[in-house]
């Protein structure tokens, strides 16, 4: 076995790995063990840390348990929320999917909330209708009070425990091991003990999550840092329809912890500083449930407009307390808890300020509804990259499009795990030995670390940092915020190339092995650089306005040009951007086509 | 001027230090409602790049930061420098092996979790809708569910720091005691046999550090009196 060309690299060898044990890792992971397959889950956090955990609002499925509902209606929902940018076979199959894999997490042990008939409670969402958009407000989301992620996660992480998945925790991922035949494994970094490992697998999968943290103030967790999407531009292949991400419209202000959707939902509305329920003019039916994109540009319109509240009329309100204090501890208790702890606020007596703070990437690494990372070749625009998969936030399937649903991301997460573990089975089968591998194919994983690490690399600079994270946390969140125009982001692009130029003058003060925490924030900063390179291109070029992505100089969406996919590469340390098109046609129902949004 | 804030931080790196020791240091206020994770993160980035500890999600829901904080175990990312004395002495959770500064071997404490079994079990088969439960049965599982098995109340346990290599610990405790009072859940016979034990369950002596300890207000010393209480009508 021993054939590399290092002894200092431990070679493991599984069927499958999967990077990320998120939500979608450990679906994905889950599927596989039981069958009996030797899965190995690598993480850089312990499971249970992932950011699935922080979820609050619910899942969404047509079960009907509170109004009627169909899987149709969600589609048709999922569609227009996405500003038809969503792919409609892949949403036509997470809708359908739906109401089964909910009742299969509650059969594995979802403590969901109950209704008075012992079936799971619904709660009602934004961009949420029953007979697509004639028939009123759906309640659609399946809730476990306001934790629903920490529900789900630690119910995947309890599976696996039983299904004898191998975890590997607090291992960060450094390079793909590819070869011409596809992708092989994946090189990591053992944080505890300061090693180095190479996992061979017969299929790869990228589970990594959302990079919200390129942006300065946002819900993301510190770890949220697009690791798989940077894994896969460092491999040569693009990711996709990054420049849209979502601003949720209520972070705390300027702390961004999130107050879901699910306070809305139950009842609670915004009012800006005149005490006015503002949002009911800007969507005068779904009102404060209107999707998120809307409701988060309402906000922006309503603090540019002066009123917006506070000495800095720079947040509005988001009024809750009518509710009573009954059912806010017992529908809604982590919010109150949040809100007390993060902004003082008692929100059974006094509605708690908010802001659209970065909250979601809706792009990433581009599959198909298996799974399978897709890249184009010679006008082919599907062309499977063999061994490799992505899962999750961090993947773009594209289920949400120009902007996501609230409720579809931990659907998103359940219904692409299972669907792309039943697709590396087959896999499996056709590929039962693990293939030899270039001896020297860790050194580019090992170098990434040994950079850091080496005593003499000084550059004659000692730039830190943290401070080259701040700035390009700065530059994104002021030219690539809610409103974009030309003028200001072609000046973030420039800043942004300017900054990641800087990227070889920094070093880190800290050169131990063991638990070296600085060292994997630098290589955090490293993969965030590439996403917000490939963001902030995207996001100059796409002259249209559509979901997420809002331009004051091209206020319209324009489907002629723009109903198109962005594909984003970095190819000899140059963004480099291409196009594909949106699949239109569902698997066996008919398209809906494109109309005007209204809400 | 900017007010100060007094730090004392447990510093151990193996690779460098024989002995463990505790290190100063002067953070600025930079905001109303600081918590101690801001703290933290300000050394980090500003002063002392090598300063070890973990943490995620910032908000109390993940559980990375678990740490001693003035003798009290705590998450640093919803604990307010307002109210702390100072300075204020972070050290690592007690008990567990410390890797490095603030971070501890948590391996023993997940391991011991998983003899739980703590999955659902059931022998029926499963319904073709969900299982049903009442509004009442799932509030059952209020107060035992929410735990971010951060480990605060299982180190701060003296039965656990003495005879935590049998006894469970309140955190797993609390997780037995959930699948114990779940509705759905047909193994409560099987979980009670497991739990009867002079160490596994029995070496709680309600000293009650795990509720004062748990920073999501949670109660492991009422849910092992509640197994306690299960197994005793179990006999009668």
């Amino acid at each position: 076995m021993a054939y590399l060309s290092t002894d200092k690299v431990e070679h493991h060898f599984h069927d499958v790995v999967i990077i990320g044990a998120g939500g979608a890792g450990l679906r994905c992971a889950l599927q596989l063990a039981e069958k009996g397959h030797r899965v190995a889950v690598v993480s850089k956090v312990l499971p249970t840390r992932s950011h699935t955990v922080a979820a609050q609002g619910g899942m969404n499925a047509a079960l009907g348990n509170v109004s009627s509902d169909h899987w149709h209606w969600h589609m048709y929902d999922t569609i227009k929320g996405s500003d038809y940018l969503g792919d409609q076979d892949a949403i036509e199959y997470m809708c359908r999917a739906a109401p089964q894999l909910v009742r299969e997490l509650e059969h594995q042990g979802v403590p969901f909330s109950r209704l008075d008939d012992g079936k799971i409670y619904q709660r009602p969402f934004g961009g949420q209708s029953r007979e697509f958009g004639e028939g009123g407000q759906a309640s659609r989301t399946c809730a476990a009070a306001d934790r629903t992620g920490h529900a789900i996660l630690h119910t995947m992480y309890q599976q696996n425990l039983k299904a004898g998945t191998h975890f590997y925790e607090e291992f960060f991922a450094l390079d793909l091991i590819t070869d011409e035949n596809g992708c092989q494994g994946v090189m990591a970094w053992d944080i505890a003990n300061g090693e180095y490992h190479l996992f061979q697998a017969k299929a790869v999968i990228l589970a990594t999550g959302g990079a919200g943290r390129i942006f300065k103030t946002t819900t993301n967790a510190h770890i949220c840092t697009g690791d798989g999407g940077a894994l896969t531009l460092d491999a040569g292949l693009p990711i996709e329809d990054m420049e849209f991400f979502q601003f949720h419209p209520t972070g705390i202000a300027y702390v961004g912890p999130l107050i879901t959707e699910a306070v809305r939902g139950e009842g609670g509305y915004l009012e800006n500083a005149e005490g006015e329920r503002f949002m009911q003019r800007y969507a005068p039916t779904a009102k404060d449930l209107a999707s998120r994109d809307v409701v988060s540009r309402a906000i922006a319109v309503e603090i540019k407009e002066g009123r917006g509240c506070g000495p800095n009329k720079d947040y509005v309100l988001l009024k809750l307390d009518h509710l009573g204090a009954d059912l806010i501890l017992e529908k809604l208790p982590n919010i109150h808890e949040l809100a007390l702890r993060f902004s003082g606020v008692d929100c059974t007596k006094e509605p708690i300020p908010v802001q659209p703070t970065a909250h979601y990437t809706m792009g990433g690494v581009p599959t198909n509804r298996f799974g399978e990372v897709v890249y184009t070749q010679s006008g082919d625009t599907d062309v499977v990259m063999p061994g490799l998969y992505a899962v999750g936030e961090g993947a773009c399937v594209s289920v949400h499009g120009a902007n996501r649903l609230g409720g579809n991301s931990l659907l998103e997460i359940i219904v692409f795990g299972r669907a792309c573990g039943n697709q590396v089975m087959k896999r499996l089968k056709e590929h039962r030995y693990h293939p030899k591998l270039n001896p020297d194919c860790w050194q580019d994983g090992v170098a990434r670390v040994d950079r850091w690490l080496d005593e003499h690399n000084q550059n004659g600079s000692c730039e830190p940092i943290a401070v080259l994270r701040d700035e390009m946390q700065s530059i994104m969140q002021t030219h690539f915020s809610v409103y974009r125009t030309d003028e200001v982001m072609s000046e973030g692009v420039e800043k942004i190339e300017d900054l990641a130029s800087r990227m070889s003058k920094l070093i880190i003060e800290d050169k131990n092995k063991v638990f070296n925490t600085e060292l994997i924030e630098a290589l955090e900063l490293e993969n965030l650089m590439a996403l917000a390179r490939v963001t902030a291109a995207g996001a100059l070029a796409r002259k249209e306005s559509r979901g997420a992505h809002a331009r004051d100089d091209y206020p319209e969406r324009d489907d002629e040009e723009w109903m198109k996919h962005t594909l984003g590469s970095i190819l000899d340390n140059k963004v480099t951007l291409d196009y594909k098109k949106v699949r239109t046609r569902p698997m066996t129902v008919e398209s809906f086509p494109p109309k005007k949004r209204v809400y | 001027m900017t007010a100060m804030i007094q730090i004392e931080i447990y510093r151990y790196n193996p690779e460098q230090n024989a002995e463990p020791y505790m290190q100063a240091f002067e953070v600025p206020i930079e905001k109303t409602g600081m918590k101690l994770l801001d703290a933290l993160n300000y050394i980090k980035w500003n002063l002392d790049g090598t300063l070890t500890y973990r943490r995620s999600c910032g908000e109390g829901v993940c559980g990375s930061d678990g740490m001693n904080i003035n003798g009290v175990n705590g998450l640093a990312c919803i604990t307010a420098i307002d109210g702390l004395k100072q300075p204020i002495k972070v050290r690592p959770l007690p008990s567990m092996e410390v890797i490095r500064d603030l971070v501890v071997d948590t391996t023993h404490f997940f391991d011991q979790y998983r003899q739980i079994k703590p999955w659902l079990q059931s022998k029926t088969p499963t319904p073709e809708h969900e299982r049903l439960q009442t509004p009442e049965e799932r509030a059952e599982l209020d107060g035992a569910y929410e735990c971010v098995m951060c480990g605060c109340c299982t180190t701060s346990c003296p039965s656990w720091w003495w005879n935590g290599d049998r006894f469970m610990g309140p955190a797993v405790l609390l997780q037995a005691g959930r699948w114990i009072k779940d509705s759905r859940d047909e193994a409560t016979g099987e979980r009670l046999d497991q739990l009867e034990d002079a160490f596994k369950l029995y070496r709680c002596h309600q000293i009650m550090n795990c509720m004062e300890a748990c920073p999501k207000d949670l109660n492991p010393t009422a849910a092992i009196n509640h197994i306690k209480r299960t197994l005793l009508n179990r006999k009668s």
